[in-house]
């Protein structure tokens, strides 16, 4: 007899003949009744009519007639809550049982029961069984907390619970430890500012104990809370993870990849140079490698979070390679996940392994598999060099076997590939223009008319096959259309006789006939630019590309850091930190990797140092795919251009003008082979200086060629507005304002003497007492006529910086004395420190890196500059003008992270990471400088200029 | 009153035709409705093997793993650790495989009453509550034909009514009062060789994926020792909480405490390639011929490296390319099988004698039209050797301390191949 039978129904009214039986005096006939009830449960019927009846059987000594009976409360008290008032009285006789068990159930039963009326009566039985002298009931209880309190928060805390379940951290039983911890944790998840689990080396020590001894699931739980402990110094970190390592053996994958995530963290406060950090590595691998092993579930999700440990941690995984090589009968999400790691873990020592296994794939039957695999391996050309050679011709063999979907995917990383390698395989093209006609995907198409484009001159018939492109212009999508654009605009620049019509009618096609702004802007800015100034246009369209990153789609540091900390969790399987992905995450608190210890101070604040720290390995990377409109326009111009920028003029003008002058000063300046301008004097921004394109665009498309010529050093640093530096009484009535400017790179004392006595005053001189950075006159004051009462004279005196040093505090302080025919009256200022920062002050991105690094983290000093409502691009373009540099430009979660550099006229660099968040007006400046002192004073000067 | 539920929120069972047959639910009913969102990236994977195993939706995650022809999808409502979830629904899957003796549609169904019981059990508000079959036994016994017959007469139940004794005790994992008349212990050393061999014959990845699998019958708490000739080739290993990890570390003796009845002991990996030997190599010819909707199949197995043991259980499986229509083979030995729907050659073997090498070899009938197939099937190869681990590992001892009477040992060697699997 199996329990199949209690699916069975009779036709009279299933529910109506269950009443009948649970209302049967035959104790038997009861139990099966239930039984009936819970099958029909089982696959999802409603039989809640039949609560009334159900709860009646509760009284019982027959155990499983009880549980019966409580399973069925859980599901559905809850509909019920004025009938679920009929169980509380034997939940409450029940929690005061001589069997621990019936005593356990009941309180765990009644936990589960969410209707409010019950949880008043829970709380006195609950609180007797948190003290209970058996800790089955003990454990049970605890975890009856979490459950109230999700319930009902404030009574939980009113009762007091909380601090019981504290007290039962020391519970002598491991398991009851471990439930207490869980059910903490639950707690403290849903108030992160509480500090529920105030983790303290006492509490830390228990924990490692009860590690020892509780159950697999109970490991869990105690892992992920001591992932949350920040330990007070590397030793601590070292005897956490010395004692956490044994899990690692584990043959339960959950655990293992907990103790993973607490070794990630700690490992981050080791040494590099201690023996243990190595140790540590090694012993990090073998488990990983055998959580593959594992069921494919459970493989898969081990790979995310491989993923993440190769990138933040390729030593661990270097010489393990094979293990990720995919068998054919893999699911399919455990193969793609093993090609993304095999590509990060590719080297020069075994790319050749790499490469062999990739071809195999690429014949494979999956497509998408197929597809991702052809893109590895123009991935892994592009990360390893010495591999490139082999991998564009195991490409080509690839396009060989015409598979549409192949010779896609290879055309497309081919395209990356020469971005990364410029003039070395583009004797491959004339094989790629073969398979022109079987593109029929937007990527693929656009890929081979950026290659068309970009070596025109070595390409007979780009002409016909751009054209080729143009004939269905309209029914391309509107990457290809761009690209279609662009490539016509480059043929013209450097076939400029033959293909005048083609780029009349491209530019007509996307002015004029289509409604997509960014193809009629770009369309407009290339006719804009080649009617205007035709060798401008050239040095602009055709300007050198700056060189694609390596690697490609790396999680951002930071927050790579971040998911470090939730390895093992979904964020580590969605790579995004919970708070983006999980609904009613209330207030996640942002997790990051302790720092580094031996300096005291950085562990104050865990989440600046190392955070820029990590960021600054990794500048700003441009990814190499999906910036196939790679061309510089495309990539610079960052505020949006406002309104229709040309007026209806300029478009009629369009098409005559641009083979007008146009040409011909193109033809001129390539015949001649000279390097003269169009007479404008317009030098197109090369990549180098990105930057100093993107801010001052706003005003639109007319002001571009003004503008441009003018951004950069030229416009010299902010000068802050004169005060009066003496006044007029204590100077016999002679009065002095004055500020200090910077002007391609010369610095200059603009003073304004007043008279405001009644004699005329002459033979004026100045001279500066010694001072921190040796500024002093360059040249004489010179006062040419004398002055006469109630006259003023504006003078701007030269400064050099070969003055005597003395170092005055505060700092920037200046003294003066200035005599005149009628005495000599000293005073003193205070010089805006980016006078003296120098046009030079642009670090390289590896030195910035480098020198960051170096910097030890006491020098660094945090400021925030507030109340300033500038976005990052106006910040760095204005900071710019100050001879401020921006390195690096990249954005975290939202917020903005500039990275800057200056020198000052004494050779000091200073290093700025500047945090802009959208909605804050208040931005964070850190420094790092070897001469801290003049931090203060930078800052003031970033907030004078930001200000102004 | 805000609404969170820490771990698994509900469970549905699925089989493979798309039928929920059970549901459970830790907290407030969650609608079958949200199985839809499975059902969707079911129906796109188009193989069950390929549904991906997390599944967000707009309210909830799905964790799924797919066992014996089903799926268990848990719902998850906040972040919980996907391996949590997936090791625990294995343990529930393998819990029914040890109460139902095959964990099926039909013996769930047979026994929902138990199921539903266990699942309480095991799952308390999401906290994982009793997975030790020791524990789960003594609160709810498993079905016996005996048992329910004597049941129905007594009136009985199969709900332990006292507190199981290995729950709270350092060793959760055995009872007390163990008694046996024949007290024995049996570790079976299982070891898969998981390989890739290229279309040459040599080795792209190969490693041994071993087990000891024990079989405790002892009375008492005995406390045994088991240790090796070569401990040093386990250097990867992953231990049942029963082992004691520092005399592991110290000595490279697995000392413990036993559960009662079976359980896997160690699981262990050797990667290192120079012990990997091969046992059987693959000679294979299969081509295709342009434009003539034909192509040849030609394979032989051969023994290589088997330390005098006899290879057997042989049989080769391929998934044959879409175009295949039908395969006209004939075998120098056993029997081969050819699906035309899944295109999927089936060879039984047996067992290999060196003398005489089989051979599978014919014709292959492709659609006609068609273009040749651009892949090459892999060929996938099962085996078994018996009285042999592979990796050479040998137990050396094993000796039992606490209790008085001398139990009988044995120990059993079996190599198997895992994935096995040789390009063409």
């Amino acid at each position: 007899m199996t329990d199949s039978k209690y699916f069975t129904t009779t036709k009279k009214g299933e529910i109506f003949e269950l009443k009948a039986e649970l209302n049967s005096d035959k104790k038997e006939k009861k139990k099966e009744a239930v039984k009936k009830v819970i099958a029909s449960m089982t696959v999802g019927k409603d039989v809640s009519a039949l609560f009334p009846d159900v709860v009646n059987c509760m009284q019982t000594d027959n155990l499983e007639l009880k549980k019966l009976v409580y399973l069925y409360l859980m599901n559905y008290a809850k509909s019920q809550p004025d009938m679920a008032i009929m169980a509380v009285n034997t939940f409450v006789k029940d929690c005061e049982d001589p069997n621990p068990l019936i005593r356990a159930l009941a309180v765990r039963t009644m936990g589960c029961i969410r209707v409010d009326k019950i949880t008043e009566y829970l709380c006195e039985p609950l609180r007797k069984c948190l003290k209970d002298e058996d800790p089955y009931v003990r454990k049970t209880a605890a975890v009856c907390v979490a459950k109230l309190h999700d319930i009902n928060a404030q009574l939980v805390e009113d009762q007091g619970f909380l601090d019981t379940l504290k007290d039962l951290i020391s519970d002598s039983n491991p398991m009851v430890v471990a439930n207490a911890v869980a059910a903490l944790s639950e707690i403290a998840e849903s108030h992160p500012s509480s500090n529920l689990l105030d983790l303290n080396p006492q509490s830390i020590n228990k924990l490692l104990t009860a590690l020892n001894e509780c159950t697999e699931w109970g490991q869990i739980f105690i892992l992920d809370c001591l992932a949350n402990y920040m330990p007070k110094d590397d030793r601590e970190a070292q005897s956490i993870c010395e004692r956490v390592t044994p899990r690692l053996s584990h043959a339960n994958s959950a655990v293992v990849l907990s103790a993973v995530k607490v070794l990630m963290k700690f490992m981050e406060m080791l040494s590099k140079d201690l023996d243990y950090y190595g140790t540590l590595l090694k012993k990090l691998a073998p488990p990983l490698v055998t959580l593959l092993s594992a069921e494919p579930e459970l493989q898969y999700v081990a790979l995310r979070n491989i993923n993440l440990i190769v990138q933040k941690r390729p030593e661990i995984l270097k010489h393990e390679m094979k293990v990720f090589f995919v068998k054919y009968n893999d699911p399919i999400y455990v193969k793609l996940e093993k090609l993304d790691i095999m590509i990060r873990l590719a080297s020069q020592a075994n790319i050749a392994q790499v490469l062999a296994e990739l071809k195999e794939y690429a014949t494979e039957v999956d497509v998408d598999f197929v597809r991702k695999a052809v893109r590895a391996i123009g991935r892994c050309a592009i990360k390893v060099e010495q591999s490139a050679e082999r991998c564009v011709s195991t490409l080509l063999d690839l396009i060989q076997t015409k598979v549409n979907y192949v010779v896609q995917e290879a055309i497309v990383v081919i395209k990356d590939i020469f971005r990364k390698y410029p003039n070395k395989y583009e004797s491959v093209i004339a094989t790629l223009c073969e398979n022109l006609d079987s593109l029929d995907e937007p990527e693929a198409r656009a890929a081979m008319i950026w290659i068309v484009g970009e070596y025109a001159e070595r390409i007979d018939n780009a002409d016909e096959l751009l054209e080729s492109f143009l004939e269905g212009f309209h029914d391309e999508s509107t990457q290809v259309q761009l690209q279609l654009l662009t490539a016509i605009v480059k043929l013209f620049l450097k076939k400029p006789t033959e293909t005048q019509e083609l780029v009349q009618q491209v530019l007509s096609l996307a002015t004029q006939d289509s409604d997509n702004p960014d193809l009629r802007d770009r369309g407009y800015i290339y006719w804009r630019l080649l009617s205007t100034d035709p060798v401008a246009a050239k040095e602009v369209v055709l300007a050198e590309k700056p060189l694609i990153s390596e690697e490609t789609d790396l999680i951002e540091p930071t927050l790579l850091d971040e998911l470090i900390c939730y390895i093992g969790t979904l964020a580590s399987v969605y790579h995004k930190p919970p708070s983006a992905f999980v609904e009613g995450s209330r207030g996640v608190v942002h997790k990051s990797l302790p720092p580094r210890t031996g300096s005291s101070e950085s562990a104050e604040s865990p989440d600046a140092a190392p955070s820029a720290g990590q960021a600054a390995e990794q500048p700003a990377v441009i990814p190499a795919q999906g910036d196939l409109l790679g061309d510089l326009l495309n990539l610079d111009l960052g505020p949006p251009v406002s309104g229709p920028p040309l007026a209806a003029s300029s478009v009629q003008m369009g098409a005559v003008d641009l083979l007008g002058g146009g040409l011909d000063s193109l033809l001129r300046s390539d015949v001649g082979g000279s390097p003269a301008m169009g007479g404008s004097g317009f030098t197109a921004p090369g990549p180098a200086a990105p930057a100093a394109m993107g801010a001052p665009l706003g005003s639109g498309l007319g002001d571009l060629f003004d503008l441009t010529g003018g951004v950069g050093t030229l416009s010299g640093s902010y000068v802050a507005p004169k005060t009066v530096w003496l006044p007029a009484m204590k100077a016999k009535g002679l009065e002095i304002s004055g500020t200090f400017s910077r002007q391609v790179g010369s610095i200059c004392m603009d003073l304004v003497l007043t008279n405001k006595a009644l004699q005329v005053m002459s033979d004026f001189a100045i001279q500066f007492n010694r001072n921190s950075f040796g500024l002093a006159p360059a040249a004489p004051l010179q006062v040419h006529a004398p002055l006469a009462p109630n006259q003023s004279v504006e003078i701007s005196l030269p400064l050099n910086t070969v003055g005597s040093v003395m170092k005055m505090d505060p700092l920037n302080n200046l003294q003066v004395a200035v005599k005149n025919n009628i005495d000599v009256f000293y005073f003193s200022t205070l010089y805006p420190l980016h006078i003296l920062f120098v046009e030079d002050g642009k670090m390289e991105r590896q030195m910035f890196l480098a020198t960051w690094k170096d910097i030890p983290n006491e020098n660094e000093a945090q400021f925030q500059i507030k109340d300033c409502s500038l976005n990052a691009d106006a910040v760095s373009s204005k900071l710019q003008g100050s001879n401020i540099f921006t390195i690096a430009k990249r954005n975290v979660e939202g917020q903005d992270m500039l990275y800057q550099s200056l020198k000052l006229t004494n050779g000091i660099w200073v290093l700025a990471e500047l945090c802009i968040q959208p909605s804050n007006p208040s931005f964070t400046l850190s420094l790092k400088c070897r001469a801290p002192e003049v931090s203060q004073y930078v800052y003031q000067a970033y907030d004078a200029i930001l200000k102004n | 009153m805000c609404f969170q539920q820490k771990m698994i929120h509900s469970l549905f069972l699925i089989n493979c035709s798309g039928d929920i047959f059970l549901e459970k639910h830790w907290k407030s009913v969650v609608s079958q409705s949200v199985c839809d969102y499975f059902f969707e990236a079911q129906e796109k994977a188009i193989d069950v093997e390929n549904v991906p195993p997390v599944i967000s939706t707009p309210h909830h995650y799905l964790i799924s793993i797919y066992r014996d022809k089903i799926f268990f999808v848990s719902v998850i409502q906040t972040e919980v650790p996907p391996l949590f979830v997936i090791e625990f629904l294995h343990r529930v899957a393998d819990t029914f495989q040890d109460y139902f003796g095959e964990c099926s549609e039909t013996a769930i169904k047979d026994n929902v009453v138990i199921v539903y019981e266990l699942l309480e059990e095991m799952l308390d508000n999401g906290f994982p509550l009793a997975t030790e079959s020791n524990i789960l036994k003594e609160l709810i016994k498993p079905p016996t034909i005996l048992r329910s017959v004597v049941n129905s007469i007594t009136g009985s139940s199969n709900v332990g009514d006292t507190l199981p004794t290995g729950q709270l005790s350092n060793i959760p994992w055995r009872r007390a009062g163990v008694k046996y008349t024949n007290n024995e212990a049996y570790f079976d050393v299982i070891e898969e060789i998981d390989a890739i061999i290229d279309k040459s014959g040599s080795t792209v990845f190969a490693e041994i994926q071993g087990v000891i699998d024990s079989c405790i019958k002892l009375s008492g708490m005995p406390d045994l020792s088991l240790s090796f000739m070569n401990p040093r080739l386990l250097d990867d290993v992953s231990f049942h909480p029963c082992i004691r990890f520092k005399r592991w570390e110290s000595e490279r003796v697995l000392s413990f405490i036993p559960p009662d009845g079976n359980f896997r002991l160690i699981s262990y990996r050797v990667s290192s390639q120079n012990l990997v030997a091969i046992p059987v190599y693959v000679k294979h010819l299969i081509s295709f011929k342009e434009n003539s909707s034909s192509g040849r199949f030609d394979v032989t197995i051969g023994p290589k490296q088997n330390m005098g043991k006899t290879v057997e259980g042989v049989v080769m499986t391929v998934h044959m390319p879409k175009a295949v229509l039908n395969m006209n083979l004939t075998a120098t030995q056993g029997s081969y099988t050819f699906d035309p729907v899944t295109k999927v050659l089936a060879w039984d073997v047996g067992k290999i004698t060196p003398q005489k090498l089989p051979n599978l070899k014919g014709i292959v009938n492709l659609q006609s039209g068609a273009p040749k197939p651009e892949e090459n099937p892999s060929l996938n190869i099962q085996f078994k050797i018996q009285q042999l681990a592979i990796s050479g590992l040998k137990v050396n001892r094993l000796d039992m301390y606490g209790e008085k009477y001398k139990p009988f040992k044995g120990v059993k060697y079996i190599t198997k191949a895992g994935k096995f699997q040789v390009r063409t």
